[in-house]
């Protein structure tokens, strides 16, 4: 392993440790792809929210020429050259490669130790009963396989015409580092500053986590991590990357992708009202909110937390029920803005139409061609 | 992971890169007794070491411009003299923490503030024509707050009071949940004047673990809306004059009619308990 030898700064953090993440999400409900520079610039305004061991981007709507393939982002770990031939072995006999490349970096962007990261087009390769499988679940099962089975192989992404890109550093070298600001456009981005709470950093720790085409940022500590993961494991979920935002990501996929809930309910399953609120519902929501805090009750997510989901033509935001993090959401023509801090807003998009604080455990749904953001609106201040 | 290195080059986000005050003078433009700075693009320290050197300097009439997230704006301007307080007007987006510790002087913002707006402050004025985030006047001392619009959760969270020195806090709009949180002293008005005919106030859990202080609340709230530990009363004379004097100030600031603000109904918010939560960790 190379261990790096110079630092670039002396500086230890001082013994009280003020960041907190920083997160930006930014969305043209159009559909209009656009470049990296908003998402670039209002990270680097929450700068304070970072400390440089952690950043990285979602972009969606970003391989048009190969949407139709799934796109695989993986990372190997000490440039691993053996996990990459173990990798593309598997990939070779469970899926047809259309296309791979190495993900273009710029070598001038000095940062910690980083691997080798590689992106493969591809398309499910079935075989006997595998074709009664959806696609997404056999590429799911598949990425589950290389992160638990293949050695200092993990995969970023592996959604279609989407990608992440991450690693260790302030997210606008990550950026510098795979020229973020240069090579690419999509219609979504989402970004996130700092590293993984409770975990050593390492470029897989990284957020955004992904499975399929879901991300999550997320700011906070998923006290409930345990629960959450045994959960997760009875439906064929492995938590492999040391941390605890990885749950969140196959709790989407486990409630909004098998089971069909729309965003408004599995927001109520994360953050559930309290049980005295419900005391005072009306009958119906009563019903509802009961039975969702008893079915899911393993999927409540406890602790304090703002997260940016997103995946293929939707993101939402949300915090916890009692807002132990912030989120502020603006909003101007047909850009839709979710943020740590308005500031990183303001200073990316100064003349915002709107801008609001939702409440705690109320999601802010931003959607392709529709309003429903504002639907937010009338919950917040 | 075994083998992995977590041994990082650790960077200091607030004090890397800080460039000293003299190395700033293109963003400070001298216009009579007046001051501006633009902001853009100084870090948190940048900007108030400006402001510090200003002040000390004798100008105590700052326009700061272009200010996006700049946190602490007012802190670290202890100045003992009371003819010396500074008077600082912020445009645009000033970042968390306005007025932290704020010594006496007076901030008036253009624009949205973020979370921790006067965040332990000692005296002095801050204004905000726009909204402000969560924690508002957390753990304030001393001076006076004014917010035009709503505020974020937490508003009020343990403000505290000493004879000769009761730190006031008036919203125009609405609040979000555990409004008054564990308040301690303090006058506090929540005007609603965004709300709509009737409609109720948005917060829940309002001055749970209250216990000192006093809250008018103009418009409706719910009984389930309290806190365990909050009572409610009607206003007698004494609150009246208070109500009456800062429903004034804060019309004048902004240009709504008190009269108008006045007609609506007020209830005061007490604490039930100098001590809500003594049988819980007394033994």
């Amino acid at each position: 392993m190379r261990v790096k030898t110079s630092w670039r700064s002396e500086r230890l953090l001082p013994a009280k440790d003020h960041e907190a993440c920083g997160l930006f999400g930014v969305m043209d409900i159009t559909g209009r792809r656009f470049g990296g520079e908003m998402a670039i610039n209002a990270i680097k305004n929450i700068k304070v929210r970072g400390n440089g061991l952690g950043g990285g981007f979602a972009v969606y709507g970003l391989y048009p020429e190969h949407k139709d393939y799934y796109a695989l982002h993986i990372m190997f770990q000490n440039k691993s050259v053996e996990a990459k031939e173990k990798v593309e072995d598997f990939l070779v006999e469970h899926f047809n490669v259309v296309y791979d490349e190495e993900i273009p970096t710029d070598p001038q962007v000095n940062l910690f130790c980083p691997p080798l990261v590689w992106r493969y087009f591809v398309a499910p390769k079935k075989k006997g009963e595998e074709h009664s499988l959806p696609d997404d679940d056999y590429v799911v099962s598949r990425v589950m396989h290389i992160n638990t089975g293949i050695e200092d192989a993990y995969v970023f992404s592996s959604g279609k015409d989407m990608g992440v890109f991450k690693g260790v550093g302030f997210p606008e070298e990550i950026a510098a580092y795979f020229l973020l600001d240069r090579l690419y456009e999509g219609y979504l981005w989402t970004v996130h500053s700092r590293f993984p709470t409770n975990t050593p950093g390492w470029w897989g720790g990284a957020h955004p986590f992904s499975i399929l085409d879901w991300t999550v940022v997320h700011n906070g500590e998923i006290s409930s991590y345990g629960t959450n993961r045994r959960f997760l494991e009875m439906h064929d979920y492995y938590c492999t990357l040391y941390t605890d935002t990885e749950v969140m990501a196959y709790a989407v996929d486990l409630l909004m992708r098998r089971q069909g809930l729309p965003i408004e309910v599995v927001a109520k399953i994360f953050a559930p009202p309290m049980w005295d609120l419900i005391e005072y519902m009306e009958e119906k929501e009563k019903k509802l909110y009961t039975a969702l805090r008893m079915v899911y009750a393993p999927l409540l997510i406890n602790g304090p937390f703002t997260v940016i989901v997103a995946r293929h033509s939707e993101m939402f935001g949300l915090t916890d029920r009692i807002r132990l993090r912030p989120i502020t959401a603006g909003a101007k023509g047909n850009l839709v803005f979710l943020s740590s801090e308005e500031a990183a807003i303001r200073c990316v998009c100064p003349d915002l139409d709107l801008a609001w604080t939702p409440r705690g455990g109320e999601p802010v749904v931003v959607r392709l061609h529709s309003q429903d953001h504002l639907l937010s609106l009338n919950q917040s201040v | 992971m075994g083998n992995l290195n977590v041994k990082f080059g650790l960077r200091d986000m607030f004090l890397d890169g800080v460039r000293p005050v003299h190395e700033l003078a293109g963003c400070v433009f001298l216009n009579e007794h007046r001051v501006e700075i633009d902001a853009q693009g100084l870090k948190h320290k940048e900007l108030n070491d400006l402001l510090r050197k200003t002040l000390l300097e004798g100008i105590t009439k700052i326009t700061v411009r272009n200010v996006y997230g700049q946190r602490y704006i007012g802190t670290r301007l202890y100045r003992p003299d009371p003819e010396k307080k500074a008077e600082i007007t912020i445009y645009r987006n000033p970042g968390n923490d306005l007025g932290a510790f704020l010594d006496g002087h007076r901030i008036v913002v253009y624009g949205n503030a973020q979370d921790g707006v006067g965040n332990t402050m000692d005296g002095g004025e801050i204004i905000v024509h726009g909204r402000a985030g969560d924690i508002v006047a957390m753990s304030m001392r001393g001076g006076k707050i004014m917010i035009r619009d709503n505020v974020g959760y937490r508003a009020a969270i343990h403000m505290k009071e000493y004879p000769g020195k009761v730190p006031v806090l008036v919203i125009g709009g609405t609040a979000q949940d555990f409004f008054g949180e564990y308040m301690a002293g303090g006058i506090v008005l929540l005007l609603g004047l965004n709300l709509k005919e009737n409609e109720r106030h948005k917060a829940h859990y309002i001055g749970t673990g209250m216990h000192g202080g006093v809250i008018y609340l103009r418009g409706r709230v719910e009984e389930y809306q309290l806190g365990k530990e909050v009572g409610v009363r009607e206003l007698d004379d004494r609150d009246w004059e208070i109500v009456q004097r800062y429903v004034g100030e804060f019309s004048a600031h902004f240009g709504f009619s008190a009269d108008k603000i006045l007609k609506g109904k007020f209830q005061k918010l007490l604490p039930v308990s100098k001590r809500p939560y003594g049988k819980i960790y007394a033994y």
